[in-house]
């Protein structure tokens, strides 16, 4: 059941709330040990703060309906902890913007599905709490960083979602678990109460099962705050009204540095034949240069984890979260003096509380600000980014929305790609240039492989044309069925 | 030719205040000389002209007025420390 | 012969109502951790928003220092790790700073030294961290974390402590003129950094600069600047190197002492905040600031002795306190001789100030007081000496003087009714100083008059009685003559 359904069985009395939340309790009951797409589920806690919506109201656009939160967004008084080690018990004591949009909605917070720690991966594989696995195939992963979210809206075990988006992370688990997923505009949902990995390129956005249900989440969660410096002051337009309006006359961008070699062969066909049913729908087809685009991965490791081993440096044992035991030095004789306890429970802490991916992308990111490199690594990274930007100015003048695959393969094995990070990294090849341009990007399902599993195909827009997204993705889906195809574990 | 030295490691790591074993070490050295090779490739993008982005929107000037807003009761902060002393956050002693 | 060559970095806390990036109140002696929040805290997810006032204060004390604003500033990330930064950066600015290429003239003999100031920018403070003396311990009270601070530093211009010192009491006149900051050292809302460094007297390289931390008053200031320039200028001429280092003042033993070091020179990895976006400072607003700005303490001197004729030490001194000088001008407006209320300014409520060891804005005075005082003096209905005792008085009272005066039938004795049997009678008592008068020794006479006073309890007019002795004694010396 998607979100605009549920919605109307409510207000036209034809269903009651409580029963939903008790059958996806009963389902995560029964497949979330397995898939592990929730870090945890309270569901007396749940059933009580439902009680208590339907009670007290506020009756909003989401009145009574649970919308599952990614371990990255602030819930007051919740355990919110990045699925690391050195959040833990760390429980805010203030909401995220966005919670609170939702909660105005009338909605119930639903914590908490699994991410990659920090949000730094495409697989969930490098979470404190353990792997989540693609519904479509345990085998595989859902992908990252917001696979938890992914995996649950793909397997039924909610209704929709919220994740973040930084190179990727929602719309690649939504391409791999054949789901919708949103990447707004850069500036267009608050940030405040989204545990920064890299500030100028994060998002959070909705994850769905279909492209109504996330025009409805987007509207909700959109539009300036006060409390973010970097959120825009334009004003949210009616993204629902958007859906079912005729594509005809549009142009549809085709990259050619896209299409090149690397990319899986099904994958690659799946997008043709969505882009021949965009062309029947009345688009146009044209093809557009993105010609910075093998430089992206670069310039975005750059700047990302530069931003990243910055907005890390506050996870210190000091204040809260963890902090690492005590324990005697005893210095053996001519060895160096001491540094001081204090520095000794930074290293400590920090070593252990954090995981490998994690202390990765601070080393990184320490060493292209440093002394001596900050111009050649960080200040060029920016550079490029300028042109990756000016590369996307320029295509959307000869189109109205940009097509292209979402990953170069579809979901692949848990622990597959464990051991080499930069193929992990040159895996975002197609998702990272729109964080660093800050243009909106949609994932949506457009076929699956001959094992069955999903993939995914991109819409891209000039920022703040989320409307034009929803109105080619509406379209695109009505004209097809992928958004129908459930995984066989949901069918249980 | 390895681009980061055994020794810019583990400065680098002391700068980041990690505590890396001697495996991670070793290992780290490796990827993060890997990864570093692959970005210099960046060199090649003729950026002489070209301004930095640091912000992708064109914002300025987003301030707030110089108004009070509720503080936090301490003890909502203070119950989240790992070590306190009454009103205090505490943590060993720097020894300078 | 060696010549020291000082800079100086200072940090002013604003006083606005509530911190640079978040709501909370910034005062000073909270309880611990009561004025904070998530966002000074820097707690996991939060941002920070920019201070409106805080930036247009900042824009003002870059326009009484004669900067060149930027056309658009930005913050930047500094790095390092410590318990009293909550995010282990500190927001501050690199290199695009609010101001640059200012400068602050000093006095210098008869005339002003130009210093010139390389540069204010904005940043947030920490934290304090406070350490437990037996316990292998450290305390962090969050409520500074966030507060304010303009960041002004100096060229390294300065040529002697006692240079350094004016320049710190020139800056603090300013600033407390602006009205932004109570640059109290005490209390930490200024603070000062000292670099000095030596080399041979007219020389153009720069020495090997040392910086000097600690120092808690401006006279410390000049006191370590003194210290180090013997102890650098006694290295050298030893023929030892200097080296660059960060020492501390310590106020017990009067010495400078280097700082255990930390490991190596800090690299801040400095880059730009990308939760912030750029401030671009227009000419419209610029205009606007630099029309609320108040007459400033050069200004004012400048106007002082063309206007009321005042020597360059008068309209120094009372130019250096706004208030002091807001004063004085009112009092002129109600008893226009300039000179008198200067010196009464200065001899009388500065004096006050300083023996009490109180800013003159902490002192309640009323213009009219003081002209009372002042007709009251002239009308002969009090001394000079009684004018200054009522004066005190006054203040701490909180009382007009001419109430005081009423009240306690202070004015003096002008009646010669009253004076001269007091006159008849001291002549009567003492020949042998009516003698030594009549001999030509004048200071006898000032006994006389000595006496009078004593007899009437101070009350007695002391010019009037001079005369009426006089009278009498020039009367009775005629008689004697005949």
């Amino acid at each position: 059941m998607t979100i605009h359904e549920l919605r109307a069985a409510i207000e036209g009395g034809r269903c009651d709330p409580r029963q939903v939340l008790d059958e996806l309790l009963e389902r995560i009951a029964q497949h979330n040990p397995r898939l592990h797409a929730y870090i945890r589920v309270e569901p007396e806690r749940l059933r009580a703060a439902l009680q208590e919506r339907l009670q007290r109201g506020p009756r909003g656009r989401l009145f009574g309906i649970p919308i599952t939160i990614k371990d990255n967004i602030c819930i007051q008084d919740e355990d919110t902890g990045c699925s690391s080690r050195i959040l833990t018990g760390f429980r805010p004591p203030y909401h995220a913007t966005v919670i609170e949009r939702l909660l105005a909605e009338g909605a119930v917070v639903m914590p908490r599905a699994n991410m990659d720690e920090f949000a730094f991966g495409s697989s969930t594989e490098s979470s404190h709490f353990g792997p989540t696995r693609n519904p479509w195939d345990p085998d595989r992963v859902p992908g990252g960083s917001s696979g938890g979210s992914a995996t649950a809206v793909a397997a039924d075990l909610a209704l929709g979602a919220l994740g973040t988006d930084t190179g990727g992370s929602i719309r690649q688990p939504a391409a791999f678990c054949g789901v919708v997923g949103l990447k707004p505009t850069y500036g267009r949902v608050s940030r405040y109460g989204l545990i920064a990995f890299a500030s100028s390129l994060d998002q959070i956005g909705p994850i769905t099962k279909d492209v109504q249900d996330c025009a409805l989440l987007l509207s909700v969660i959109a539009g300036q705050d006060p409390r973010d410096s970097t959120s825009a002051p334009v004003e949210v337009p009616d993204y629902p009204a958007s859906l079912g309006q005729s594509v005809s006359g549009l142009r549809f961008g085709v990259p050619k540095e896209y299409f090149v070699e690397g990319i899986d062969p099904e994958v690659r066909d799946a997008v043709e034949q969505a882009a021949k049913t965009l062309e029947r729908l009345g688009m146009r087809r044209v093809e557009v240069g993105l010609p910075h685009t093998p430089y992206a991965v670069a310039a975005y490791y750059i700047i990302a984890t530069a931003e990243a081993s910055s907005n890390l440096a506050r996870y210190d044992g000091v204040q809260y979260g963890y902090r690492a035991a005590n324990g005697s030095r005893l210095q053996a004789p001519g060895s160096r003096p001491p540094q001081g306890d204090l520095i000794e429970m930074y290293l400590r802490t920090r070593a252990e509380g954090f995981g490998p991916e994690a202390k990765r992308r601070i080393m990184l990111g320490t060493y292209v600000l440093s002394r001596g490199y900050y111009e050649a690594y960080y200040l060029k990274g920016l550079k490029v980014r300028t042109l990756i930007k000016r590369d996307f100015d320029e295509a959307f003048e000869r189109c109205d929305v940009i097509l292209t695959p979402t990953s170069p393969t579809a979901a692949f094995r848990l622990g597959e790609k464990l051991d080499n990070p930069l193929q992990m990294y040159l895996s975002d090849i197609f998702t990272i240039s729109v964080n660093l341009a800050g243009i909106p990007a949609l994932s949506m399902p457009c076929g699956f492989t001959a094992s069955k599993l999903p993939i995914g195909m991109q819409l891209l827009a000039a920022p703040f044309q989320e409307p034009r997204l929803f109105q080619v993705a509406h379209a695109y889906e009505q004209a097809t069925d992928w958004h129908r195809q459930t995984p066989a574990i949901a069918l249980n | 030719m390895a681009v980061v030295s055994r020794q810019d490691i583990e400065q680098v790591a002391l700068l980041a205040r990690l505590k890396l074993e001697e495996q991670e070490l070793a290992t780290f050295s490796a990827q993060l000389d890997e990864i570093l090779k692959y970005v210099q490739q960046l060199q090649a993008v003729s950026t002489d002209t070209i301004e930095p982005t640091s912000h992708v929107l064109p914002l300025s000037n987003i301030t707030r007025p110089d108004e009070r807003r509720p503080c936090l009761r301490p003890e909502a902060s203070l119950n989240l420390a790992p070590a306190r002393h009454g009103q205090l956050i505490k943590v060993p002693k720097v020894i300078e | 012969m060696h010549e020291p060559v000082i800079g100086l970095e200072v940090h002013v806390q604003l006083a606005t109502e509530s911190k640079l990036f978040c709501g909370c109140p910034a005062a000073f002696g909270a309880l611990p951790n009561s004025q904070t929040c998530p966002v000074c805290l820097g707690l996991p997810g939060v941002l920070p928003v920019l201070n409106q006032r805080a930036f247009e204060w900042g824009i003002k004390v870059a326009l009484a220092f004669d900067c060149e604003l930027a056309d658009s500033m930005k913050f930047d990330r500094k790095q390092y790790y410590y318990p009293d930064l909550p995010k282990n950066y500190q927001i501050s600015q690199y290199d695009r700073p609010l101001a640059r290429a200012g400068h602050l003239d000093i006095p210098a003999g008869e005339g002003t030294k130009r210093i010139g100031i390389t540069r204010v920018h904005m940043e947030e403070d920490a934290g304090k961290l406070l350490h437990d003396p037996q316990q292998p311990h450290s305390y962090v009270d969050f409520n500074r974390a966030g507060v304010p601070l303009l960041e002004i530093v100096s060229e390294p211009d300065l040529r002697s402590p006692e240079e350094a010192y004016q320049y710190l009491v020139e800056l603090k006149s300013v600033l407390r003129y602006l009205d932004v900051s109570t640059c109290n050292m005490e209390e930490g809302s200024l603070r000062c950094d000292a670099n000095i460094s030596v080399r041979p007297a007219g020389g153009a390289a720069l020495g090997t600069k040392v910086e000097i931390k600690n120092l808690n008053s401006f006279k410390f200031v000049r006191a370590a600047l003194e210290f180090e320039a013997v102890r650098q200028t006694g290295a050298l001429k030893e023929g030892w190197r200097i080296v660059q280092e960060t020492r501390l003042w310590n106020t017990k033993t009067q010495h400078t002492e280097p700082m255990r070091s930390k490991e190596g020179a800090s690299d801040y990895r400095y880059f730009p905040e990308p939760d912030l976006v750029p401030f671009g400072i227009e000419r419209s607003v610029v205009d606007r600031l630099r029309r609320e700005l108040p007459e400033l303490p050069a200004q004012r001197r400048a106007r002082y002795t063309a206007q009321y004729g005042l020597s360059a030490y008068d309209a120094h001194v009372l130019t250096q306190h706004r208030r002091i000088a807001e004063l004085f001008e009112q009092t002129v407006s109600l008893y226009a001789k300039p000179k008198p209320v200067a010196n009464w300014m200065m001899g009388g409520l500065l004096a006050y100030c300083n023996a009490k060891g109180k800013e003159p804005d902490e002192v309640a005075v009323q213009p009219a007081w003081l002209v009372h005082l002042l007709q009251a003096v002239d009308a002969g209905t009090i001394s000079g000496t009684m004018a200054k005792e009522l004066f005190v008085e006054a203040i701490e009272q909180q009382q007009d003087p001419q109430q005081i005066i009423a009240a306690r039938g202070l004015s003096q004795i002008v009646d010669d009714g009253v004076l001269g049997p007091i006159a008849d009678a001291v002549i009567a008592e003492h020949p042998k100083s009516v003698q030594d008068y009549r001999k030509g020794k004048h200071n006898a006479l000032m006994f006389l008059v000595g006496q009078c006073m004593r007899r009437s309890e101070g009350k007695a007019n002391p010019t009037q009685v001079t005369e009426l002795l006089k009278q009498k004694l020039h009367q009775q010396g005629q008689e004697v003559t005949g």
